[in-house]
């Protein structure tokens, strides 16, 4: 690393995040469960294997169309366990809070958090407060950490991945990263961008029932689907190509990507998930996931190639090819 | 299918490629000065579409780009003074100048605020009247009558805690700084300064410097219609102004923002990142208004941040040498630490470039 500080690039999930994590984290905590660097750990204890996982949530503002911060810790949390193929089941959390913060947001964010926990069919079991003087963090900043059970006979992994392979998408994407920039800069979207922050557990758990199908999920947070799909390429060392007329956005975020200047692939989603899926029971997956409520506009968005150099190309809809890029640093309105 | 749609549509698209293959007869470079053609060059892959022989280059058209070292050096001292908020646009904060740039003053501390508009920057002084808001003012004619507008407005109300740093730039003057002597043979205009100037306002690049020129829109339709009619020039040896945009530009645009930026502002010299200082090229706020000027209230220290005496980018916005040429590039300048001005935005050539043959290369 460069740089003798942090910046906020580092925490934008990014290059720079990748370099943080790969130059600081690693070398300081070696051990081969890390190694993978996937959302969550997958640990033996005797002959089972439990994911154990942990985020932490600062999010402004903390309440916006769809959602608030709460809610966000617990799917969160909960869809990190899930993408590892893992059935999640304890949560628990811890809040670090700013003097003079109203006790009744407090409360709404408690109980938004409940009702996220009871629809993820999880329990939060233990938890621990920490208040700080004014000025030093920005409301409520919220941890949880989770556990779940490792219940299928084989890991997903990289190595399951061939060319062929089809990359299938849950839903619209980039509706969370547009709903939490239209709300801090006070963009009245007429109907306003809700967040789609939803526990997606119970998709998995539908999508892992076709058996020996789905070879690698992720859900697309920060960064959004370029980052997923970056990352992934490197992982799989092949290439990945999006056909963008098949990748579902909705027009209003269309809209607000357009008049904000941000590409919508980059924008985060937090309840949406990608997902690598062998090509001869693609159909079979994109069938039960379009009967599920949080599935229904699941679509096919492109293939694992071989094309080289390697990386995430998007075939246009007037028939061009470009590189779609890791994005640096956190995106931020253009002006042009 | 809406207009909009149509715009998109491959077959519209195949036919305008068919043209520009047919009348591509001979190597030519065109130049793109503005920053959301660059953006919508790159996010449309138009570039994998026209026939080797074109050339597209990126021009200094991104106002963000263009702000000199010692601008952001200004911006840096004012954002750190006790009491202000320091307001700018979105993709300001990136710009690095010597070892900082906004994003890490922000990190350490200092009240620095995204808005989307001047006006949202006012407001924020109307809402706190106990801070100083300064907002800093970036972009061509397109941003300027904004500014100009905000300015009156908070005079009109006697907002006192408001200021700009002005940073404003104008497009005719840079181009003819550029394009004589420079290897590009044809222009494609920025869309949007011709919404606000009127399309008469770059006539002089076909008819004082001889070069084809055709203000252009941003949907990729509007970019290969714009190549196709210089291609055609290029190939008869012609150079005419052409308005492949009238579905919002006319001749002679829009003349209320454009008594606004003159009753606001008046013509400055001022300096280019990678062109250096072109005459008349800048807006400076009339002495009327001058209450409203950031450096004439609070006085910043001069801060003498010089660019990289190594950069090219002078060159490479002038076409005449690619970024590999540059023997900063891919060393200290990188899209992390960029140095010059086409690294930094992130469709720049450089930074562009950067990334493909990062690609290539493993």
């Amino acid at each position: 690393m460069n740089d003798k500080h942090i910046t906020l690039a580092y925490g934008s999930g990014g290059d720079k995040y990748h370099q943080l994590v790969k130059e600081v984290f690693v070398p300081a905590f070696a051990n081969p469960y890390l190694q993978s660097l996937s959302d969550s750990a997958l640990c033996s204890i005797d002959n089972k294997k439990i994911a154990m996982t942990t985020d932490s949530f600062v999010i402004k503002p903390l309440f916006f169309p769809g959602g608030d911060i709460g809610r966000v810790a617990v799917c969160g949390t909960v869809n990190d366990l899930a993408m590892s193929g893992a059935r999640p089941l304890f949560l628990t959390t811890g809040m670090i809070i700013e003097a003079g913060f109203p006790v009744d947001e407090l409360k709404t964010i408690c109980r938004s958090m409940a009702a996220a926990a009871a629809e993820a069919n999880v329990v939060i079991v233990a938890g621990d407060t920490k208040v700080v003087d004014k000025g030093e963090c920005d409301g409520i900043f919220i941890n949880t950490a989770g556990v779940g059970i490792f219940e299928l006979p084989q890991e997903l992994s990289p190595a399951l991945v061939e060319p062929g392979d089809v990359i299938i998408a849950s839903g619209e994407i980039g509706t969370h990263g547009m709903a939490v920039m239209t709300a801090r800069h006070n963009l009245d979207f007429s109907p306003p961008i809700a967040s789609d922050v939803a526990p997606l557990n119970s998709l998995v758990a539908k999508m892992l029932a076709v058996s020996g199908a789905v070879k690698l999920l992720r859900d697309p947070t920060r960064g959004g689907i370029a980052s997923t799909l970056n990352e992934w390429a490197d992982d799989i060392d092949m290439s990945i190509e999006i056909v963008e007329n098949n990748v579902p956005i909705s027009p209003t975020v269309h809209a607000a990507c357009d008049l904000l200047g941000v590409d919508p692939f980059y924008s985060a989603n937090e309840g949406k998930l990608l997902a690598i899926v062998d090509a001869g029971m693609a159909q079979e997956v994109l069938n039960v996931m379009q009967e599920h409520p949080l599935g229904e506009k699941s679509a096919i968005i492109g293939q694992v190639t071989e094309d080289k150099p390697r990386g995430v190309y998007a075939r246009t809809s007037i028939g061009s090819k470009r590189i779609v890029m890791t994005i640096n640093g956190e995106q931020l309105p253009r002006i042009c | 299918m809406s207009d909009y749609q149509m715009l998109r549509e491959a077959h519209t698209i195949q036919s305008l490629r068919d043209f520009i293959n047919d009348n591509a007869v001979r190597p030519c470079t065109i130049m793109e000065v503005c920053g959301t053609h660059t953006m919508s060059i790159a996010r449309w892959g138009i570039k994998t579409m026209l026939p080797d022989q074109i050339r597209l280059v990126s021009g200094p058209g991104c106002p963000v780009c263009v702000t000199d070292a010692s601008m952001m050096g200004t911006a840096f001292s004012l954002a750190q003074k006790p009491g202000i908020i320091f307001t700018c646009f979105g993709d300001m904060l990136r710009v690095p100048a010597g070892d900082k740039s906004l994003l890490q003053l922000k990190s350490s501390g200092s009240d620095i605020r995204i808005v989307l508009s001047p006006m949202d920057a006012l407001q924020l002084a109307v809402e706190n009247p106990e801070r100083e808001v300064v907002f800093f003012a970036v972009g061509f004619e397109t941003t300027a009558p904004l500014t100009a507008a905000t300015i009156n407005l908070a005079n009109q109300k006697q907002i006192t805690n408001f200021s700009i740093l002005c940073a404003h730039k104008t497009m005719p003057a840079a181009i003819k700084a550029l394009l004589p002597g420079s290897a590009v043979d044809a222009l494609i205009c920025p869309g949007h300064v011709a919404v606000i100037t009127g399309c008469k306002k770059f006539q002089f690049v076909a008819e004082i410097l001889k070069r084809p020129a055709a203000v252009a829109g941003f949907e990729p339709f509007d970019i290969l219609l714009a190549i196709a009619y210089l291609i055609k020039d290029i190939k008869e040896n012609a150079a005419h102004l052409y308005n492949c945009y009238p579905r919002a530009v006319d001749d002679n645009g829009n003349i209320t923002a454009q008594e606004i930026i003159d009753q606001v502002f008046m013509p400055a010299d001022g300096i280019w990142r990678g062109l250096g200082l072109i005459k008349d090229s800048c807006l400076s706020l009339r002495d009327e208004y001058s209450d409203f000027d950031a450096v004439k209230k609070f006085a910043p220290e001069p801060v003498s941040i010089s660019d990289n005496p190594a950069c090219m980018c002078s060159a490479i916005l002038r076409g005449e040498s690619s970024p590999e040429d540059c023997q900063l590039f891919d060393k200290q300048c990188t899209p992390e630490h960029p140095v010059g001005a086409c690294m930094v935005s992130a469709e720049g050539s450089c930074a562009a470039t950067y990334k493909y043959m990062r690609r290539k290369a493993k």
